[in-house]
């Protein structure tokens, strides 16, 4: 079955960066193909489903400014559709994390995160929620939401400016419009899920993301860094890179590993402490 | 200012400062540093201002040892604003207060091991991740004194009775601005006790600087309040300028001032918006948040950031003003000054906002100076504490201003005062704009600054309260205490008090006209 | 003026006749049909006063709303009800399943039979009791009750204050709600729905006996708007109080009954004050012969939600200007202002029925 690339209104499909990670999405995700009955509906679904995304009132601190600037009279983000801000996390789709996460409020915020109903999103803004941006070498900041909850989509600044952030929401309205409903956002946790994730404990359950998503594009559990990154770790990253960028010329080449190729483009620290065997806690 | 500070033995150390309050009348503290002081213990330095005079003086006092634990008296029945800075100064050196009656840690989790600010905490990433299991809560709380051995002991009392009806608001809240827990006691809709817990937004900003050079350092302090940017740096560009001396042109001066200024209007503009946002009058907030987007031009044109502006350098600016800066502040100025009656025809002299706002949150004179409700809070209970016109810095003093002093108290005179404020700023920047003088806008430092020993304190009228900043230096080039009076913690900790008795819709507009931003009060 | 009934008689006649079913299935179909227009009606409605409101919100607030899903917007209401369907439903652990569940169907049921007794046209009415409008009060009487066992069977403390708050608002505004309905009664003489409205052919009742009549209009729309918990009146579901107060608890078609039911119950009461003061589907007949003539010619459906969109739009105004009251102001403002003016506005009307100080009386 033909993929269909998804349209955004008034934005040609190749101004978008990051194209190719989404084409890679799109194929993993089709790979068995479904009927033109369903996929027609999963399209329809999708449409209404990426055209109205609420978002959680969730800022903690300066890129929540500008969030609500981005709601406000001259960005108005309402536009696409997204104005309803609801303060309930059970309605809200998307949770915009704006603002430094600390080691206090992590908790808190992976309780929001699991309170919310499938399909749900997560949108990391600012640098701080990323990577603990400027505040990296404090003794009380998350470095990068990505070690508490799986997220969507990244948008850089510090902060990023409200057309970053519309910017961010349209590629989000993107990764909704190729995803397979009926069999992925769908789909319900099973006992034996459950039963997997409850005693995850602590922080680690696992959402709808971890377990349709990530199992389709055959990722693994959540990669949670244990520790800090030392210096033979970017060492053997910089070779580890080489070799791929290697591999990506001569394009004849197989692919060896698809875990390690797929998760590059997301990121790219984890990584490393894969490859010393560390094992996330189950 | 340097700080000269004077000490008193321990044993008479509360009765001296008592005297320092009732026969000196000391009565305002600005706040309690605690420190690391290295071979000479751990001690606080405390700060404090007569509101009459204006005169400032300092008290160090060094902890006295007790096997593992360090003790200092409470001055909490003092100054009331001392009993959050004392669990502040506990939560991060150890230091524990006798006869302080909540002697919890303030910022850092219960379960949260070790001290942060003592110079042997391990600050490496494996040391500090971050938990993964929920927060311990406790109904229980302690309060240590010596007996007559001189030994130790802890008491623990109840906080909150079994049957008491306790709601969280926060810390996920559309309305605490940020992420504070304001853990209330409700008999119905009326409240009892408001107990605040911060520190979900800490982000040890105080604790890096001691790492970080004196131009590093100043990168952080826009992210403290976002919407005071101006001022925070300028409050540590100060103390680095007064510390080392350095003479400043006039240009830079004038430039100062009108950029503090612009943020002031940035501030309230956001401030009366979210007064209205936060008693669901949206319209209000909208047309606040687009003729702030007018100010965000102007400042964005010359320093590059809408809300991050990084513009202030130790010596000067970081870069001059933009060539149609003069004209474009002009317009605004023309432009704005109507648009604030508009406010006041929309929200401000509504009925229902009065009905809303009137007789609620009060706090009277004494009490604002006691529990150090300084800014446009305490100006509307009548106390003149603006530390433009007293502790004048930049070209305060060369321009024509009034002072917005009100006196009921209440929260529609805050917002009053606000709005009042936005007019006199509107009127120091029209006096100014015109008249920039030329010269440098930066001064050339050395490419490694260091500052001379010893210990200096710095205040800026902030958009909402007294900004300060202590620095400690041992002559390196890296600071050695770096501490930073937040203008909202004495705000949270006066809203136990302003909040008998009153409703929960009250809380919501209490806070919203007091204005506070909890980064930085968390730092 | 075209009188609907002549469509419901064919359709009548068709099926006792043409189909030759007898009296309970002939009944049966047209109860299932009016059923499914009512509730086809009722949906395509919601959608239109949701894309209503965030335009008019928008345009308020100087921005632009809804502008990308379809040609300015329109189809984003109908992206909202897709994504809501397909939402996660689940139940909170602890919370009492049974009120739980059963609340969202009280509270739309509620909403639905209100909305059944609005005239659209001349013989174009689904409930035409001769309690009707006594009837109106009754069942939204039972919203308030969904609403309050929705705070409390979520377990949860916000919830539970809400509901509270919920319960004593809507409980007090009933009885303004009533008092004005009494007095427009007392001037028509009859509850019948149909029957005030006809009685409103020589003239809108607002301008039959305008003084009582005006002022009961006044505060009809006052008390209505506070139990619809909208503009001012909306501290139950507080938005920036708490959280989202007695609904916090329900996501996908749960929280999307309280959704369309906020928005219907906004109609109904626009309505009900159409019909009730201000003629419903009646043309406005001022006595002049051709100018009646000429407004005859509009049919009544057209005058019926011309008239109530009017009444929303000045609700939605209203509702996207004011602060939101706190709960002693409300409970002050109905139980010290409005109750006793509406009391005395009714001694008002009964003295102008009596004397026939007005015009037509």
């Amino acid at each position: 079955m033909e993929i269909r690339k998804p349209k955004i209104k008034s934005v040609p499909y190749d101004e978008f960066k990051d194209n190719d990670t989404l084409e890679k999405l799109t194929e993993q995700l089709n790979q068995g193909g479904t009927n033109v009955v369903l996929g027609n509906l999963d399209w329809a679904i999708n449409w209404g489903r990426s055209n109205s995304l609420w978002s959680l009132t969730f800022g903690t601190s300066c890129c929540g400014i500008e969030f609500m600037a981005v709601g406000c009279a001259r960005y108005d983000f309402s536009r696409f559709g997204f104005e309803v801000t609801r303060n309930s996390p059970r309605q809200a789709d998307i949770i915009m994390c704006a603002g430094t996460i600390t080691n206090k409020m992590a908790p808190v915020f992976k309780r929001l995160y699991d309170e919310m109903a499938e399909p749900k999103y997560v949108v990391a803004v600012g640098g701080c929620t990323i990577s603990g941006g400027p505040f990296k070498s404090s003794y009380h900041v998350v470095r990068g939401i990505d070690e508490i909850v799986p997220v969507d989509v990244y948008v850089p600044g510090c902060p990023p400016r409200p057309e970053a952030i519309l910017y961010g929401m349209m590629q989000l309205q993107r990764k909704v419009k190729i995803e397979r409903f009926f069999g992925g956002a769908n789909h319900k946790m099973n006992a034996q899920e459950r039963e997997e994730s409850m005693n995850l404990k602590g922080l680690h359950g696992l959402s709808n993301e971890n377990l349709a998503f990530e199992k389709l594009l055959h990722k693994e559990e959540p990669i949670i860094v244990r520790d800090g990154v030392t210096k033979e770790q970017v060492e053997q990253l910089g070779k580890d890179l080489d070799q791929l960028s290697a591999k990506e010329n001569d394009k004849d080449e197989k692919v060896e590993n698809p875990d390690q190729q797929k998760q590059t483009p997301v990121t790219s620290s984890t990584k490393t402490n894969k490859d010393q065997g560390d094992t996330p806690a189950a | 200012m340097k700080l000269n500070n004077i000490t008193f033995p321990f044993d008479d150390f509360a009765k001296e400062m008592a005297k320092l309050k009732n026969e000196k009348h000391f009565d305002y503290l600005v706040t309690i540093v605690g420190e690391d002081f290295g071979e000479e213990g751990l001690g606080c330095i405390y700060i404090l201002e007569n509101t009459q005079t204006h005169d400032r003086m300092s008290v160090k006092q060094i902890a006295r040892q007790i096997g593992e634990d360090y003790v200092l008296p409470t001055i909490f029945s003092i100054w009331r604003d001392g009993e959050l800075l004392e669990r502040e100064v506990y939560d991060f050196l150890g230091i524990k207060f006798l006869g302080h009656p909540d002697m919890r840690r303030l910022y850092l989790r219960n379960d949260f091991d070790g001290y942060p600010l003592r110079k042997d905490y391990d600050m490496s990433p494996e040391h500090n991740r971050f938990p993964e299991t929920d927060e311990p809560e406790t109904d229980w709380t302690e309060e240590y004194n010596l007996n007559k051995y001189g030994e130790l002991v802890k008491t623990t009392r109840r906080l909150i009775q079994p049957d008491e009806f306790t709601v969280n608001i926060g810390p996920n809240h559309p309305s605490t601005h940020g992420v504070l827990r304001l853990q209330t006691v409700l008999d119905g809709e009326q409240i009892v006790h408001v107990f605040p817990h911060l520190g979900y937004i800490h982000r040890g900003i105080e604790k890096m600087c001691e790492d970080y050079t004196y131009p590093q350092t100043l990168a952080l302090t826009d992210r403290l309040n976002y919407l005071s940017a101006m001022m925070n740096r300028h409050a540590l560009v100060g103390v680095i300028e007064e510390a080392m001396g350095i003479e400043l042109s006039d240009r830079i001066h004038y430039i100062r001032t009108i950029m503090d200024e612009l943020q002031r209007l940035d501030n309230h503009l956001l401030f009366t918006g979210c007064c209205a946002q936060d008693l669901s009058a949206l319209t209000a907030f909208l047309y606040g948040m687009r003729d702030r987007e007018h100010v965000l031009n102007v400042m964005e044109e010359t320093t590059g950031g809408r809300l991050i502006e990084n513009y202030y350098r130790i010596g000067g600016c970081q870069a001059d003003i933009d060539p149609h800066f003069v004209q474009n502040v002009k317009d605004l100025c023309k432009y704005l000054r109507p648009m604030i009656q508009e406010y006041l025809d929309v929200f401000g002299d509504n009925v229902i906002t009065h009905q809303r706002f009137e007789g609620i949150g009060p706090m009277g004179l004494d009490d604002c100076i006691n529990y150090a409700v300084t800014g446009p809070a305490g100006r509307a209970a009548g106390w003149k504490n603006d530390v433009r016109k007293y502790h004048p810095y930049d070209l305060y003093d060369k321009v024509e201003w009034k002072e917005c002093i009100r006196n009921h108290g209440d929260s529609m005179d805050r917002y009053y005062v606000h709005i009042d404020e936005m007019y006199q700023s509107l009127d120091i920047i029209e006096q100014l704009i015109d008249n920039i003088p030329e010269g440098d806008f930066y001064i050339k430092q050395k490419p490694i600054i260091r500052v001379p020993e010893g210990q200096w304190y710095y205040s800026v009228e902030g958009a909402s309260g007294e900004f300060g900043v202590y620095l400690d230096s041992k002559g390196d080039k890296n600071p050695y205490r770096l501490k930073i009076r937040p203008m909202g913690l004495s705000l949270v900790g006066a809203m136990d008090k302003m909040l008998r008795g009153q409703k929960i819709a009250d809380l919501i507009a209490t806070g919203a006209a007091l204005d506070y931003v909890i980064p930085d009060i968390d730092r | 003026m075209f009188d609907f009934g002549i469509v419901t008689r064919w359709f009548d006649l068709l099926l006792r006749q043409t189909c030759g079913l007898g009296n309970f299935w002939s009944i049966f179909i047209e109860c299932v049909v009016v059923l499914l227009i009512i509730i086809t009606l009722y949906a395509l409605l919601a959608i239109a006063l949701i894309f209503m409101e965030r335009k008019v919100c928008a345009y308020f607030q100087c921005r632009l709303g809804p502008m990308r899903v379809g040609p300015w917007g329109i189809f984003q209401v109908f992206a909202d009800v897709v994504k809501m369907l397909i939402k996660e439903i689940f139940p909170v652990d602890k919370s009492d399943k049974f009120l739980y569940y059963l609340a969202p169907i009280l509270v739309i049921t509620a909403s639905i039979g209100t909305f059944s007794f609005l005239p659209w046209n001349k013989g174009a009415g689904v409930l035409d009791f001769n309690v009707g409008v006594f009837m109106i009060t009754a069942l939204s009487s039972i919203g308030i009750i969904g609403v309050f066992m929705a705070g409390w069977g979520s377990n949860n403390k916000y919830s539970v204050v809400s509901a509270l708050r919920g319960a004593i608002q809507m409980i007090s505004y009933e009885m303004s709600l009533g008092l004005c309905l009494v007095a427009a009664v007392t001037l028509t003489g009859t509850m019948q729905v149909s029957g005030i409205v006809d009685y409103q052919a020589q003239g809108w009742l607002i301008f039959r006996a305008p003084l009582p009549a005006i002022v009961a209009f006044l505060i009809f729309l006052i008390a209505g708007n506070a139990e619809a918990n909208r503009g001012p009146f909306d501290l139950v579901e507080a938005e920036s109080e708490l959280t989202a107060g007695y609904h916090t608890e329900y996501s996908g078609m749960g929280f999307g009954f309280y959704y369309l039911s906020e928005y219907l119950n906004l109609f109904v009461i626009s309505g009900i004050a159409a019909t009730v003061f201000l003629g419903g589907w009646m043309p406005l007949h001022i006595g002049v012969a051709g100018f009646d003539h000429v407004m005859d010619y509009i049919p009544g459906f057209v005058w019926m939600l011309g008239k109530t969109f009017v009444l929303v739009f000045f609700l939605m105004w209203i509702r996207w200007t004011f602060p939101r009251l706190r709960v002693d102001n409300i409970l002050k403002l109905e139980w010290k202002y409005l109750m006793p003016l509406s009391l005395l506005n009714l001694v008002v009307m009964t003295v102008c029925v009596v004397f026939k100080l007005g015009w037509h009386i």
